[in-house]
Parts: structure tokens; sequence; C-alpha cells
């Protein structure tokens, strides 16, 4: 399908359901997104997580959460703790709760932080070229060359782990959660910045680019009105299947101990340590914080994609 | 072709002085490698002087990075704070395991990943393609940690349990020069590995068999009378492959970093673990020394790999 609308035959039309009225490209990638069923179902299964998370958290406090009692330790799921207790005693199903807001939250801001490095990364190495672009391009592939988990593991040491509790939205968190959300958002924004470096070097060849530029636009504006906006379908894209990204990051980290320290909950440190416990038999440990995690990473990549294909109307991934 | 490689050296060669530059001033200051001293009451304030002048830690930072990569290049490492070896003996011991463990990782994920994407491809929107379907995107969803606890719950665990021939969850000593435990013990952490990546390749090989079938040349091989069979295995296949390459090239960080968690999660005696133990205790020219030796493999599997599609696929010429 093309994207240019006098070039499509009416049966194409009809098609994207184009009905005499001119839809705006959001109109028309929304169509596009609501028909790939997958994507939909992505959606409805991560809004179900947030209200189970939101809804819980009005009734489940965070210091029920975070309550050692050791008179319960290691209790299988029963009816007074649905998921069953960990090895000091605390409610799985309470951290459950209150590990998926940590989880999401470091999720969520260390994306923003990645997407805004690699958008500016990337679009001013597109937009100077020369040595600037050289620069960035070397700097970026050095990065990339740096597996990902050895960056996180060598910066999360690098920036310290002493850091005091912090208080945020009226919750004591650990500091490590701000660490992580630092170390991960500095170690994932090389993919972007290449994607936005390409499109931005396409994109100011083209007519409209030179037009605004005779017409007096300064670089700042020429950068961030008509290049930036331009390649938002991308940023987009990769900023949804960079949440499952981070979130996995985080769970990475966290499992590995050098991630979100207790008492805090994160779904990553639930399980950390967790190869004990599967040889000691006590699977709710491990078993319900980990089917979280897939769920959300299942339904936050089915929308990833779904946008994908909304937003490349040339795209042929079908499921 | 020969001045390509050589500019891609060269390039290269500017991005590994940046990755030296980056790791070290990164390993350099993540944690007091002499905070194992600490609480040693032996030690006085001046021993630990004499010590940190003993090992250069006083000098300044540039002298401390030109000195270690002076003899980096000659293939000295320096030696470990803590277990007092030479850096390239311990890499040396490990590296092997990790190579093993990624390469029966990779063969079975690639000749898998290939069925899968076949069958899925030959037959496409038939049940077996939706069921391959589900399972990739689950497959790709799920983090490594949790496919390898639940082949360690079902067939070390449970099998034990049950009473039925288990596999070792690698947390007991083991005898490494007996290669029926080595197998053994090996068996595990691959399959764990080879799950989730066969997830994300056979989705990919799919829709690369799915755009070369419906090329030209693959009609007018039909047309001549040529049996489904031969256009799919002497014709389809052969190109559909290309692009694995690159795929498979560009995973090696990728797959560096899921040994860091399966290494760990099997107590494989890899380097993945190896790093993460010396990462803890901030012992860095461990650190270095392995951030280096990982670093040196992607940049050079990178150029291996552009240069071995230019020869696989004529249709690309390298300026």
């Amino acid at each position: 399908m093309a994207t240019d609308i006098a070039s499509l035959d009416s049966p194409t039309l009809a098609r994207e359901g184009v009905t005499g009225k001119v839809l705006t490209p959001g109109q028309l990638i929304w169509r596009r997104f609501r028909k790939h069923r997958m994507a939909v179902f992505g959606m409805i299964g991560f809004g179900t997580l947030l209200l189970f998370i939101i809804i819980g958290s009005i009734y489940i406090s965070d210091e029920r959460a975070n309550a050692v009692d050791l008179q319960a330790r290691l209790q299988p799921p029963s009816r007074q703790y649905i998921m069953g207790t960990d090895s000091t005693g605390r409610d799985i199903f309470s951290r459950i709760i209150h590990g998926g807001q940590i989880s999401l939250f470091v999720g969520i801001t260390s994306v923003i932080i990645s997407v805004t490095l690699g958008t500016l990364i990337g679009g001013l190495a597109g937009f100077f070229g020369g040595w600037v672009d050289s620069i960035l391009m070397r700097f970026t592939e050095a990065m990339l060359s740096i597996p990902q988990l050895f960056l996180l593991i060598v910066l999360g040491k690098f920036i310290g782990r002493d850091i005091d509790t912090v208080v945020l939205f009226g919750r004591t968190i650990s500091g490590s959660v701000l660490i992580v959300i630092f170390v991960i958002g500095l170690t994932s924004w090389m993919g972007l910045s290449r994607i936005v470096r390409a499109n931005v070097l396409s994109l100011k060849e083209m007519d409209y680019v030179s037009v605004s530029k005779s017409l007096g636009s300064s670089q700042i504006r020429t950068f961030f009105k008509h290049l930036i906006p331009n390649t938002m379908g991308v940023i987009i894209v990769a900023s949804t299947l960079g949440l499952a990204g981070s979130i996995l990051s985080e769970a990475y980290v966290s499992f590995l101990g050098l991630g979100i320290q207790p008492p805090t909950a994160s779904w990553g440190n639930m399980l950390t340590a967790a190869q004990t416990f599967v040889q000691k038999g006590s699977w709710w440990m491990w078993v319900f914080p980990s089917i979280f995690i897939v769920l959300t990473i299942l339904c936050v990549n089915l929308i990833g994609d779904g946008l994908r294909d909304a937003f490349d109307p040339r795209s042929s991934r079908h499921l | 072709m020969w001045t390509y490689i050589l500019r891609r050296s060269f390039q290269a060669l500017f991005t590994l002085v940046i990755i030296t530059v980056l790791c070290f001033l990164l390993t350099r200051f993540s944690g007091d490698p002499l905070a194992q001293y600490a609480a040693n009451p032996r030690m006085s304030a001046a021993d630990k002087e004499a010590l940190k002048e003993r090992l250069g830690l006083n000098d300044p930072l540039y002298v401390q990075y030109f000195k270690w990569l002076g003899l980096a290049i000659q293939g000295d490492l320096g030696n470990s704070f803590f277990a007092r070896q030479p850096v390239s003996e311990m890499i040396g011991q490990r590296l092997p395991n990790t190579i093993i463990l990624m390469l029966s990782a990779e063969i079975i994920t690639i000749s898998s990943a290939l069925l899968l994407g076949i069958i899925s491809a030959v037959k496409q929107y038939s049940f077996w393609d939706n069921a391959i379907t589900t399972f990739s995107f689950v497959g790709f969803s799920i983090p490594i940690f949790f496919s390898a606890l639940g082949l360690m719950l079902i067939f070390a665990v449970q099998f034990k349990a049950w009473g039925l021939p288990y596999l070792p969850t690698g947390a007991a000593v083991w005898d490494k020069s007996d290669p029926v435990e080595y197998i053994r013990n090996l068996i595990l952490p691959v399959a764990a590995l080879a799950f989730v990546n066969t997830a994300g390749y056979s989705r990919f090989v799919r829709t690369s068999i799915l755009e070369v079938l419906g090329l030209d040349y693959i009609r007018t091989a039909r047309a001549k009378g040529l049996t489904s069979r031969v256009v799919l295995f002497k014709h389809a296949l052969r190109n559909a492959a290309l692009p694995l390459v690159t795929i498979v090239g560009l995973d090696i960080p990728f797959l560096l970093g899921g040994a860091i968690v399966t290494e760990s999660v099997f107590s494989w005696p890899g380097m993945g673990r190896l790093f993460w133990e010396y990462a803890q205790r901030s012992d860095y020219p461990v650190v270095l020394g392995i951030l280096l030796i990982i670093s040196l493999a992607v940049v050079i599997l990178t150029i291996v790999t552009d240069v071995i599609y230019t020869f696989v696929d004529p249709r690309i010429r390298l300026g």
C-alpha cells in the first residue's frame, strides 16, 4: 500500500476505511493498528497489568509488601498467601504489585533517557555530518561493541551502589533504583541513534528542508521542527520495543544481584538467588515474578510490532 | 574489496581505542580494589599505601592507561588483585568453555530455527505456522533465566525426584576433564540458550523465506516444472538464509551477555561467570581484560561478517 492517497485505487481505499473523508496520518495509523489483532491483544493485556498494579497498590501498602515475618518463611501458595512467601516471609503477591510499579517505572524512565540520548546523538550526527558524525558514530560503535549486560554491570559499579534511600511519590525506595534507571538509559540508546541518523541523513536532502532553509530557518529550528518530527514514527516504535528491553535489563541486573537492592521489591530482584530455590523446590518464589515479566514483555513487544506495521505501510509483517 | 577491508580495519582501530579508554575509565573508578583489606586488622594505613604504590594505583591516570595498554598489546593483561594470577591465564582457562557453550547453542539454534522457519513459511497460516508463530513470540519475550530455571526445575530437580535419569544442576563440583560429565553439564545451559534464541531466529527465517518465495526467479523455477522441494531447497533457501549471516554476526554481543546469566545459573566455568564474580570484587584487571577480549572479538567478527556476506552474496559490492 502506498502512502500517497491520490495513487490509491478505490478497493484499497475501501480496505483502509477511507470513505470520502480525509484522514490524518494519526487516524490512519490508529486504523491499521486496530486491525493488527495481536497488537490489540497486547494492548488489552498491558492495560490489564497496569490496572492490576494500580488497583493492587491502593489496597495493599508497600509496608505490607516489605514486611518481614520470619514465622512464615517459605510458605507455599495458600489462601492466606495467594502466591506464597519468600525466604524472609514477605508476601509474594504484595511484592509483585509493588515490584511491578518499580519495574515499570524503571522501564519507562530509562526509555525516556535512552530515547532522548539516541535521538539527539543520531540526529546531530546525521545533521552535521563530517567530523561530528565520525566521532559520534565511532563512539556509538564502541558502545555497541561491548555487550549491554557487561556494560550494565560495570557502569552500575562505576556510579556506585551506596546511595541513600530516596522518597519518590510518597514512597521510600532504595537509591539503587535511580542508579539502575541511569545505567539502563545510558547503555541502550545506540540502536536508535543509528536509525535516527540514517533517517535524518535522507530527510535533510529533501526539498521541504531546503525550502525551509532558504526561508531563513535557523539550524535549531530546522532540526527540531522539520527533521525530528518526521522521524517520530521510528522513534515511537523504537521506544515501545525499548521498553521491553529495559524491563528485561532491569530483570537481568537485579537477577544477578547487582540491580535494585531489597527491601524495595522489583520483579527482577525477587529472582535473586533463584537457582537455590529451584533446587530446594520452592518454585513459587521465582515462577510468579517470572510470569509477570514474561507477560509484560510479551504485551509490550506485541504492541511494538503492531505499531511498526501501522507506521510502515509497506511493511509485509503480519501475523 | 581490499580497500574496503583496509578502511574498515582503520575505523575499527579507532573504535577500539575509544573502547579501551571507555573501559579503562569505567573499571578504574568502579569501587576500591583494596576494599577487601578494609577489615583486616594486620593491615595498617602505611601498608595499604605501600601496596597502592606497588600496584601503580597512585600514578596519574593517563600513565596508568598507557602502561596497561602497552602491556595489553603484548598480551599481558596484568595480575588479578584477588586471585594473584595473571589475567590472561585466568581468561585462557575459561575462554574455551564459553566458546564451546556458545558454539553448541548457536549450531542448535540455527538448525532448529531453519527447520521451524521453513515449516512456518511453506505452510503459511496453517495450524503449524500459527503454533510456531505463537512459540516465537512467547519465546522472544522469555528472559534467559526463566528458560534456564524452568529447564533446571524439570530435568534436574523433578526428574531426580521422580527417579528418572536426571541432568546435573551444576551446583555440585564435577570433574571437568571427564568428557561424559562435561557433556552432561553442558546440555541444560545449551538448551536454555538455544530455546530463547531459536524463537527470534525462526521468525526471521520465516519472513525471509516468504520474501524470497515471492520473487520472480522462484516463479521461473516453478514454471520450468521443478518440484516444490527443489525450488525450496535449491533456489529459495540459499537466498533466504543469507541475511541470517548478518543476524548471527550482530547477535554475538547479545549471546555473550546471555552467557553471563546462563553461566551463573548453571555454574558453568566460563568467561561470563568469571566477569560477574570479579566485577563484584572490583578486581579491575580481570574485568578490564575480559571487556577487552570480548569487544575485540565483537569488532573483528563484525568486519568478518560483512566480508563473508559479500562472498556469499555477489549482489553486494563494497566500495
